[in-house]
């Protein structure tokens, strides 16, 4: 169906882009008013996108009235719909944080740079060709370069380096699986190289098993699955809290390249190269729930810990996505929107905790007793349950869907042992990280940190509060993310709403 | 020629990525500057070697070439320029900050190391 639905959210952030730079005229106060109006239609839009997603149909959107594939195209699914409503929330709440806290009067242009990174990241959801998706990845991580190293610093520019230098690596790796698979395949439209992947002749099938390696690796980058993910801690432990808090949907946003490029073309339809993918991603989704475990043991301050749950919760995605079943995708959608809300939560947690330790920070050693410490010492158990996954809130429930799911897979006692011993793990150190914060304080009661903030706060419970939403409405949400996965299951759906869609004619 | 093209390509790569693993910002700089020579002419030669023929189909021209890769090539020249010039400021902020340009950033390894003895003087 032909409609305007999946150009809108890519349009607003670019127009709004563009506006908060006009607002700067006005100085800080017109461009965060400006900003937060925008994110807060952002979110409006988006809800309205999902439900317009729900009515069950592709809805395209041909670019200068070019037909697929000849032209570039933006599909509207409910599983695109899905990631920009949830890209919209979170933006809202770490928007509220950084203006409540003044992130933004550390640099310039923090709240251009915002916008723009809503645009890629919403350009990457909705597009439908693979070029374009490459056009939006190198949006988004302009934008996210930009917002990374925003304030400055020694360690936040170190681990920024890093961070630009693999991405600009798999930006050549991508183009390279691009030229091949168009190479092979004479197109770059996702759904017009999935109906052609059928046609793929022995010879060539090596060829684009490779390409889609090489995907792999570049949408790896993104996510930080294994052994990709060194660059992250470095870069989302300095930067600051709110930019953090935001970059928790980035590693999704590879994820979710994952799902939409591989999961279309590798689909029943590839005939021999069906699922060629799928093994590979599960044992790196078990190996590195493992190793970020290991890491949030190891991690020595609470903003590292924080970076590497962040890597727990992409792998378990990796493992939900690598069991590859209607329910298994279903389980791992709901323990997305709970992995990306709590573990940007749990960024601005520790950056308020860090404030108030001062020249301690967050590092876990032996500090003078800090303001307020009872009052954040609660919302920090209750987001250290959440993150972990223990009853009653929403993580476990993400959990026990994604082992339901896995019952009856041939790797099912790994998946297990992988997901639980990890579970146990990211328990003892966050249990370990509490006491060390917030028991074991030194006599010395020189405090140098500064007061609690009281609005910041407020965003920070807010923003948890969604884990017990999640659980109050995880009727509703899992009926949704089934449909979700039903609908995306359904390839054939889905490439004959790109292809079978007719251009607008005018008068 | 496509032997030719494809040594070009595969000699190039192979520089991009020995300079890329290398310990200071500016030859990993000039990595990515070859590694995306490389994938340019390589997303050139995707739509497969032709010579002296026109990209714009005409009736009377005996064949065409593929305008597409051209189109790809454009876009992606544009952008790793950006993020070239991007890359040098940043490696240029780094070694001011950092004090030397070692991608790690040594300076900071060696004041940590400082800082460990001087604790260890002082308990």
């Amino acid at each position: 169906m032909n409609s305007i639905w999946p150009a809108l959210p890519v349009l607003l952030p670019l127009l709004g882009a563009i506006l908060t730079l006009f607002a700067r005229l006005g100085g800080l106060q017109w461009q965060r008013a400006v900003n937060l109006t925008l994110t807060a239609a952002l979110v409006i839009l988006t809800s309205q996108t999902l439900l317009v997603a729900g009515t069950n149909e592709h809805q395209v959107y041909l670019l200068g009235n070019w037909l697929a594939p000849f032209g570039i195209v933006l599909v509207l699914d409910q599983l695109s719909a899905l990631m920009v409503l949830l890209t919209a929330v979170l933006a809202l709440f770490s928007l509220l944080y950084a203006i409540t806290q003044a992130t933004d009067e550390r640099g310039e242009h923090f709240h251009v740079l915002y916008q723009l990174q809503l645009f890629g990241l919403n350009g990457a959801f909705m597009t439908g060709d693979l070029f374009n998706l490459f056009v939006f990845f190198e949006v988004l991580l302009l934008a996210s370069y930009g917002l990374l190293l925003h304030g400055g610093g020694r360690l936040r520019t170190k681990g920024g380096l890093h961070y630009v230098v693999i991405n600009l690596v798999g930006s050549s790796l991508f183009l390279f699986a691009v030229g091949t698979l168009y190479g092979i395949l004479g197109t770059l439209n996702i759904a017009d190289l999935a109906a052609k992947m059928a046609d793929v002749s022995a010879d060539d099938q090596g060829i684009v098993v490779a390409a889609s390696y090489l995907l792999l690796v570049v949408f790896g980058i993104k996510a930080a699955m294994f052994p990709l993910y060194l660059w992250l801690p470095g870069a989302y432990a300095h930067t600051s809290a709110a930019v953090a808090a935001l970059f928790a949907i980035m590693t999704k946003v590879g994820l979710y390249a994952i799902v939409r490029v591989h999961g279309t073309l590798f689909a029943e339809k590839a005939g021999a190269l069906e699922s060629v993918h799928i093994d590979l991603l599960l044992w790196i989704g078990i190996l590195t729930l493992i190793l970020a475990a290991f890491g949030v043991f190891a991690g020595r301050g609470l903003k590292e810990q924080a970076a590497f749950l962040v890597l727990a919760s992409v792998a378990t995605l990796l493992i939900g996505v690598g069991l590859n079943t209607p329910q298994a995708l279903s389980a791992s959608l709901y323990y997305l929107i709970h992995s990306t809300l709590i573990g940007a939560s749990l960024f601005l947690l520790a950056d308020l905790i860090a404030r108030g330790r001062g020249s301690y920070a967050d590092r876990l050693r032996v500090a003078p007793p800090m303001a307020n410490a009872i009052l954040l010492g609660s919302v920090f158990l209750f987001s250290a349950i959440a993150i972990t996954g223990m009853p009653p809130l929403s993580g476990f429930f993400g959990k026990i869907l994604i082992l339901d799911a896995a019952l009856g897979h041939e790797l099912q006692v790994w998946v297990f042992s992988a997901v639980l011993i990890a579970s146990l793990l990211m328990m003892i150190a966050m249990a370990r990280s509490g006491s060390t914060l917030f028991y074991q304080v030194s006599s010395d009661t020189h405090n140098d940190g500064t007061a609690l903030n009281p609005a910041a706060l407020v965003v920070v419970i807010a923003l948890l509060l969604l884990s017990p939403a999640l659980v109050i409405t995880a009727g509703p949400v899992t009926g949704l993310t089934e449909q979700i996965a039903a609908q995306f299951t359904n390839c054939e759906g889905y490439i004959n709403a790109v292809l079978g869609q007719t251009a607008v004619t005018g008068k | 020629m496509e032997w030719l093209i494809a040594i070009v390509i595969g000699v190039m790569t192979a520089s991009g990525i020995y300079l890329v693993l290398r310990a200071r910002t500016f030859p990993v700089v000039l990595g990515l500057t070859l590694l995306s020579y490389a994938v340019n002419v390589f997303l050139f030669v995707m739509g497969r070697l032709q010579i002296g023929q026109a990209a714009i189909i005409d009736p009377s021209a005996p064949g065409y070439t593929d305008p597409l890769p051209q189109a790809l090539v454009l876009t992606a020249i544009v952008i790793a320029f950006g993020m070239t010039a991007f890359l040098i400021v940043l490696a240029l902020k780094a070694r001011s900050e950092l004090g030397n340009d070692h991608v790690d950033g040594m300076s900071y390894v060696a004041e940590e190391e400082a800082a460990k003895q001087h604790k260890a003087e002082q308990s």
